[in-house]
């Protein structure tokens, strides 16, 4: 008997929009393929439609649209393209560039050509995918002086969000920069809001903290270090680096490219275990499945950090397995409902 | 610990905005390359002591003084100087950056004959690569031959060619910094042995905050193993910044495990990373500022890992020794 665990794919189109320069390939780039912001420099003008097809996790097909900013594009794209661009899209991904004088909400006589064009966006938006998700990335942030910089974020996204249309209570705004944490924020949030099953990974995560008394587990995808999931214990959420999902995605990313520089080798499978022991706390980053990573934090002390490197080499197996119930599930999903 | 009543000083001179006070920001208070653009011009001798292990300072000094015209007090800027750092922006027009170097090094010699010169051929990541060699091998020779006809045969000057936007900045300023650290061969063997007996490619000693690595082994310094461990540095110190939190004491703790709390709460940081490639970088604490690092290719490094604790622990005890009698 044929086994039938074929991988269920659940594809998903994502919209990469906004205007010429405001960073969308350079972002997409860094977080999906392996540059820094240093590389990204050398990017050229994006022509028409630039698409991309990105793995994540094993069961997750995303369908990157990069879409050229330039005018003649975005004429075309609200004209006779129209239903082939916004049709069938499970995510907009709108891009504003914070130091364009064209970006702002159009008082004093100042020019809101940029929001104006974003609400064209919005409204072939609602006619072609009107269950689409939104998000909104200010970005270049780093430009912004930092004593500007929450004035900044306020006054644009109230702009952004005046302009959404029906979208306008469920848009999320994202304040980013190439150059710092900000952007693993913004995508991984975005990406976690398009991955299928969460709960039954998040269940496996929570028997590994169990086993491990660890303070912290979290789940990252193995190419981009993006955040799937993670659990705390009582002690974990005290922890006051809020921010320290996005950083630590930050960190292993720069890290894993600095090592692919020297091995010389674009495998994004770079490390098999990163490990730390201190005084206060250990921690361990491993390799789990085909597809993703684990961190681990739990308390110090040689003899604990040998039982998290069996229990996580324990869960391996257990991992895979709900790997591929994860990607079942979906088809089980369907049976179910009789299609 | 140290040199006594003389701290070592280093000066880091240059015409203005040749970009002393980024460099200066981005190796010793950690700011991030592309945040030099917001720094305003310096207008003061700003005084930083880094590298506390060996009392280091450097003097940034503002670009448009003429520090050699007999109006300043030249003795309290130039005494108890081991070495002086001359930036030189390679991608403007060089030619009065090396003048005025040579004019200050012919000044100089006389006074301060101890000196030692390191020219920073900077800002070398906006010169196209066709031109770099060029631009530095250029930059090189007529410095030498200014030198050369000013009577100076084979002056103590170094080249480096920087950028702050780069790993080289870091390696030039190793470079300098392990000219000036007067038990350099000391380290340098206690490094060998280490590297020999626990099969290491490479190893060094960091300084944690800056980067720069004060002794390595003497096998030949490539930049990709030194911009790995840096690299690794960075990682480790960063995630260590996450979870170093003040925890609460948790409430019932036993006579016996209170002494292995202490025990545990004692140990040094040690961290590992494993390629996939079978590549391994170690890292382990040495003291509040340096840290050892060593590269290794050994595929079985985890099961040999007794042997390198303890050879290391041994190295530890041996440079702290050495460090302590200064």
């Amino acid at each position: 008997m044929e086994t039938s665990k074929k991988v269920k794919q659940q594809k998903k189109k994502v919209l990469l929009m906004g205007k010429s320069g405001a960073g969308k390939s350079s972002m997409r780039s860094i977080i999906f393929s392996n540059h820094v912001a240093k590389d990204v420099r050398r990017l050229g003008a994006t022509i028409d439609v630039d698409k991309k097809r990105v793995k994540f996790l094993g069961n997750l097909l995303l369908d990157i649209w990069d879409c050229g900013g330039q005018d003649a594009f975005t004429e075309s794209y609200l004209t006779s393209q129209k239903s082939y661009v916004f049709g069938d899209v499970g995510v907009l991904i709108y891009v504003f560039d914070v130091e364009s004088s064209d970006f702002t909400d159009g008082a004093r006589g100042h020019s809101d050509r940029d929001l104006q064009t974003y609400g064209s966006i919005i409204a072939a938006l609602d006619e072609y995918s009107p269950n689409a998700r939104i998000f909104t990335l200010v970005h270049k942030m780093d430009l912004v002086a930092n004593e500007y910089r929450n004035e900044v974020i306020r006054s644009k996204t109230a702009a952004i969000t005046a302009r959404s249309g029906r979208f306008a209570r469920r848009i999320g705004t994202y304040a980013t920069s190439i150059w710092d944490e900000t952007l693993y924020r913004a995508w991984g949030s975005i990406v976690n809001s398009l991955i299928p099953n969460l709960d039954i990974v998040e269940e496996g995560l929570k028997d590994l903290q169990r086993v491990t008394e660890a303070e912290e587990v979290v789940l990252f995808e193995q190419n981009t270090f993006l955040t799937v999931t993670r659990v705390s214990s009582e002690i974990g959420d005290e922890n006051p680096r809020g921010d320290r999902y996005e950083r630590l995605s930050n960190i292993i990313k720069t890290f894993k490219n600095s090592l692919s520089g020297y091995t010389e080798s674009n495998s994004s499978h770079q490390f098999d275990s990163f490990t730390i022991k201190t005084g206060i706390f250990n921690l361990i980053i491993n390799r789990l499945t085909y597809n993703t990573y684990v961190l681990v934090v739990f308390p110090p002390g040689e003899a604990e950090l040998q039982c998290a490197r069996l229990n996580i080499l324990s869960a391996k197996d257990e991992f895979a397995r709900i790997e591929s119930v994860a990607e079942g599930a979906d088809d089980d999903f369907r049976n179910l409902r009789g299609k | 610990m140290g040199f006594g009543k003389h701290k070592p000083k280093m000066l880091l001179m240059g015409l203005k905005r040749s970009g002393k006070s980024s460099i200066s920001n981005v190796v010793f208070h950690k700011m991030a390359p592309h945040e030099t653009l917001f720094l305003e011009a310096t207008t003061a001798i700003q005084k930083q002591n880094v590298m506390k292990f060996m009392d280091f300072q450097i003097w940034d000094l503002p670009g448009q003084i003429d520090y050699l015209s007999s109006s300043l007090d030249s003795n309290s800027v130039f005494s108890d100087v081991g070495g002086i750092v001359w930036v030189i922006d390679a991608q403007d027009n060089y030619l009065e950056p090396i003048s005025r170097f040579t004019s200050a090094v012919v000044a100089l010699t006389e006074l301060y004959p101890s000196i030692r010169y390191s020219v920073f051929i900077h800002k070398t990541d906006s010169i196209t690569e066709d031109y770099r060699e060029d631009t530095i091998r250029d930059v090189m020779q007529k410095i030498s031959d200014e030198l050369f006809d000013e009577g100076l045969e084979n002056p103590p000057v170094s080249y480096f060619p920087t950028s702050i936007y780069d790993h080289t900045i870091f390696e030039a300023f190793s470079k300098v910094i392990q000219g000036l650290v007067p038990q350099l061969p000391t380290y340098e063997t206690l490094l060998d042995t280490v590297a020999a007996s626990c099969r290491f490619q490479k190893v060094y000693i960091f300084e944690v905050t800056s980067k720069v690595y004060i002794a390595s082994d003497t096998k030949p310094s490539d930049l990709s193993s030194y911009e790995l461990c840096s690299d690794f540095i960075n990682a480790i110190m960063d995630m260590y910044g996450l979870y170093s939190w003040d925890r609460p004491k948790t409430s019932s703790i036993s006579p016996m495990d209170d002494e292995r709390h202490q025990d545990v709460g004692a140990q040094t940081v040690e961290a590992m990373v494993c390629s996939a490639r079978g590549n391994t970088v170690y890292l382990r604490e040495l003291n509040a500022f340096l840290v050892f690092i060593g590269v290794s290719k050994e595929p079985n490094f985890q099961k040999e890992k007794a042997m390198v604790d303890y050879n290391i622990q041994m190295f530890q005890n041996t440079l702290l020794r050495v460090l302590d009698r200064g």
